[in-house]
């Protein structure tokens, strides 16, 4: 299977995360606290890391998985949140995101590993109690760190020097309780800038106005004048406490480079910069995210303009100008194109999710050292984009939970006369007014005991409520936050974001998510999504003078019965049709419609289903099939009994949709 | 600024032979009759649906909601969209002819003897020259 396919969603949805990750970490910086933002930054390079391992990008999987740990210490207390903290997790973030761009260009993943900042990540963890010398320290060795000098500041520090200029390093340290910092900044580059040329400041220069520093600033200066007399030019401004001065000296070995190695140097950098531009010009630039707030207003514009054409139609029936009626031909034409093309944009199969797992699957399975056998079926059926959008990481996650605590190992399997190979199904399929995506396993079910007892464990509740629990209460702590079963940390799940995350995202979604489960026989998860926006193939029917949609999924069959084969049994209308009795429901009388068919002899019938409940509809006339975008009755009219929502015909007239399952 | 300077801008419009007002910042549009389909087991003053550009709009009969005589609906007959809460629901008129300005001192308190149906959804009597204006209370009639 080519990888390259998915490379696109992998980057695009990587992205998101890290930007996800920025902000909230920002947001943990401002408040420590707050568990939820960590459960968010939690689950952003839980499923970073996911992603990362089913690409195969393996330096991304393995930082991601120690930056968990990190997070996963702040989470469990051993660790307070403190700029030290968060500044190694943003230098990580800043490592991904190279990362992923490098990807996006080349394809695949750069030599360049993370060693420094797992290492970093790791010291984290091993101090214990880091406090605020700690990190005021650290923050120092921070500036010392970041302020080398890049090929191009050295380029211009060694053209300084062979100019017969003195290049210095200058550390300032403002006093403590110095009230406008960024002020005093802004004081110093001035007084310094009288006699010396300011070629580079860490922090930069926007974040020391806008006071992004602690107490400390560096700045590297270009100046004839001497170190003696810039300390004391410095140290005359006030809440200074030290002025640190080192002079930059070329090293041995560029000493003895010319000025044409230089002028290499610059020449180097001016190509280093064209590789920048590359990389804004990414190779993996096919697609365009859109607001589907967008697409909603593009879609009412053509609906907007089909209703006009249909007038225009009419006003050209009237007349009998040639031109006229091929230029409304043609206009009919291209509108219905165009709204075939607009509604078209909106519904993605879900394949294109799908098809991420098989790999994934193999991966795991071999790391895990299971053999399992991932069923897909179902993967044609269409889901509005933002559904679609938002379903890869709750699969991702019920995928991996069921290779890793579903799946039982061989000798297991074997011991409970199973097949060897574990067998993982997933399914979507449309069901009325909702999708499903089923995610089973044939596995060894969920332990009921070991929840409750892991419940406890990690305080999600005590002893006395897991006694109190039904089978299908303990069921659900599955979905609460800070909660897994598994026994070891592993790279697969286990760390107890996994199912929280998946019901939290279906439920913003709209939908709900279950699960059923029978010990040694497996599990199944079913994500049940609703349809709204979405498109669907429906009959229309009539109905006395009005016009009705059907959904074609609920529909069996249609047919015609004579009107003398209804028989009255218990005071419910059947027929027998196919040996079996069938209960026939008038939908003129359902739907308060006043019909005028009373006397036909043929009936046409509607065989609708709902589950394994068959019933028959009897509708006045059949128009035809045609795909319909379900649209909702509004607010003021929710909670209408037997109908699911309207649509708008082609004609711009209106068609209500029934909704079969409450009326069977 | 005192609450007397205050000048509120109403769409007005006819039901039966009164001249009624609702708060412009509320409606959304006005549009002239069209189809409209009906809705199955909802209240008979809710007329139905329909198409406002895309979007699915109920539609409810003001002149039913209040009692007032129903005339044929003519070329003067508007829906007046308003929306408030998220909801959008357009309400049926004999025709809607201005907007004016009511100083909020000209604005009295609803009498006491209402007829039936319109006792929940008047706001105020607005009072401009020599003419009375009914001001109804989008909120209640939605929610009424």
């Amino acid at each position: 299977m080519d990888i390259n396919q998915y490379l696109e969603i992998f980057i695009e949805e990587a992205h998101e995360h890290l930007q996800n990750l920025n902000q909230n970490l920002l947001n943990l910086e401002n408040n420590p606290n707050d568990s939820y933002v960590l459960n968010e930054v939690f689950r952003s390079a839980h499923t970073l890391k996911g992603m990362a391992g089913t690409m195969g990008f393996d330096a991304i999987l393995n930082l991601t998985h120690d930056m968990e740990n990190v997070l996963d210490a702040v989470r469990n207390g051993k660790l307070k949140v403190n700029s030290g903290i968060l500044d190694v997790l943003f230098e990580c973030l800043d490592f991904l995101e190279e990362s992923i761009n490098y990807i996006a260009v080349n394809g695949k993943e750069s030599e360049n590993n993370a060693d420094i900042l797992k290492k970093k990540l790791l010291n984290l963890i091993n101090t214990d109690n880091v406090t605020d010398r700690v990190y005021s320290e650290h923050q120092h060795e921070e500036i010392l760190k970041n302020f080398q000098f890049n090929q191009y500041d050295e380029s211009i520090a060694e053209k300084a020097i062979a100019e017969g200029m003195k290049v210095y390093k200058i550390e300032i340290v403002l006093k403590k309780d110095c009230m406008l910092k960024s002020a005093r900044a802004f004081v110093v580059f001035k007084s310094v800038e009288k006699y010396a040329e300011i070629f580079k400041s860490y922090p930069a220069a926007e974040d020391i106005e806008d006071e992004k520093f602690d107490n400390r600033f560096r700045i590297a200066i270009i100046t004839g004048e001497s170190k003696e007399r810039i300390k004391k030019d410095i140290e005359s401004i006030s809440e200074i406490d030290d002025v640190i001065i080192e002079e930059y000296y070329i090293s041995n070995n560029v000493q003895t480079t010319s000025l044409q190695d230089v002028a290499i140097a610059i020449e180097a950098k001016e190509s280093n910069e064209e590789i920048e531009e590359h990389h804004t010009k990414r190779k993996v630039g096919k697609t365009v995210r859109v607001d589907i707030n967008r697409l909603d207003n593009l879609m009412n514009l053509v609906s907007e303009l089909i209703i006009i054409k249909t007038r225009l139609e009419d006003i050209d029936s009237d007349s009998k100008n040639q031109n006229m009626a091929e230029a409304v031909e043609y206009l009919e034409r291209i509108t219905t194109n165009l709204h075939d093309a607009v509604m078209k944009v909106r519904m993605v199969p879900i394949e294109r999710v799908f098809n991420r797992f098989p790999r994934m699957v193999r991966d795991l399975s071999r790391e895990l050292e299971k053999d399992i056998q991932l069923n897909i079926s179902g993967e044609e059926t269409e889901l509005d984009r933002t559904v679609i959008d938002e379903i890869g990481d709750p699969l991702i996650h019920l995928i991996r939970n069921a290779i890793d605590h579903g799946i039982e190992n061989k000798n297991e399997r074997l011991k409970s006369n199973k097949n060897p190979i574990g067998n993982i199904f997933l399914r979507a399929y449309q069901d009325g007014n909702s999708v499903v995506i089923e995610v089973e396993d044939d596995g060894k079910g969920i332990d009921i005991d070991s929840i409750k007892r892991k419940a406890i464990e990690n305080k999600v509740i005590d002893k006395s409520e897991a006694d109190g629990l039904t089978e299908k209460e303990a069921i659900d702590l599955l979905f609460s936050p800070g909660f897994s079963t598994a026994d070891t940390v592993s790279d697969i799940s286990g760390r107890g974001v996994g199912l929280d995350v998946v019901k939290t995202k279906i439920e913003s979604l709209g939908g709900t998510v279950g699960v059923e489960t029978i010990t040694k026989k497996g599990s199944i998860f079913v994500i049940r999504l609703p349809l709204t926006l979405a498109i669907i193939q429906a009959l229309l029917v009539i109905i006395g003078d009005e016009k009705y949609a059907i959904p074609l999924n609920s529909i069996k069959e249609i047919t015609s019965i004579e009107k003398d084969s209804i028989r009255n049994i218990q005071g419910q209308e059947v027929i027998l049709y196919r040996n079996s009795v069938l209960p026939i429901i008038r939908l003129a009388e359902v739907l308060e419609v006043q019909t005028s068919n009373e006397d036909d002899k043929e009936i046409t019938i509607v065989i609708v289903k709902k589950g394994d409940k068959n019933a028959g509809f009897i509708v006045d006339d059949l128009i035809g099939q045609q795909e319909i975008v379900i649209k909702s009755l509004g607010k003021y009219l929710s909670g209408i009994k037997n109908i699911a929502g309207a649509t708008i015909l082609g004609n711009g007239q209106v068609a209500l949709i029934i909704d079969t399952n409450t009326i069977i | 600024m005192k609450s007397s300077d205050i000048n509120k801008q109403f769409v007005v419009f006819e039901l039966g032979k009164e001249e009624y007002g609702i708060d412009i910042l509320l409606v959304k549009t006005i549009e002239k009759m069209t189809n409209i389909t009906r809705v199955p087991k909802t209240p008979s003053y809710i007329k139905g649906v329909i198409n406002l550009r895309g979007e699915i709009v109920p539609i409810m009969d003001l002149r039913e909601k209040l009692n007032i005589e129903k005339k044929e609906d003519n070329e003067n007959t508007r829906i007046i969209i308003v929306h408030l809460n998220d909801m959008e629901v357009g309400l049926i008129v004999d025709s809607a002819s201005k907007v004016i300005e009511i100083n909020s001192d000209m604005i009295e308190a609803p009498p006491d003897s209402l007829r039936e149906g319109e006792e929940n959804v008047i706001y105020g009597i607005g009072k401009i020259d020599e003419n009375v204006i009914t001001i109804l209370d989008v909120e209640k009639i939605l929610t009424a």
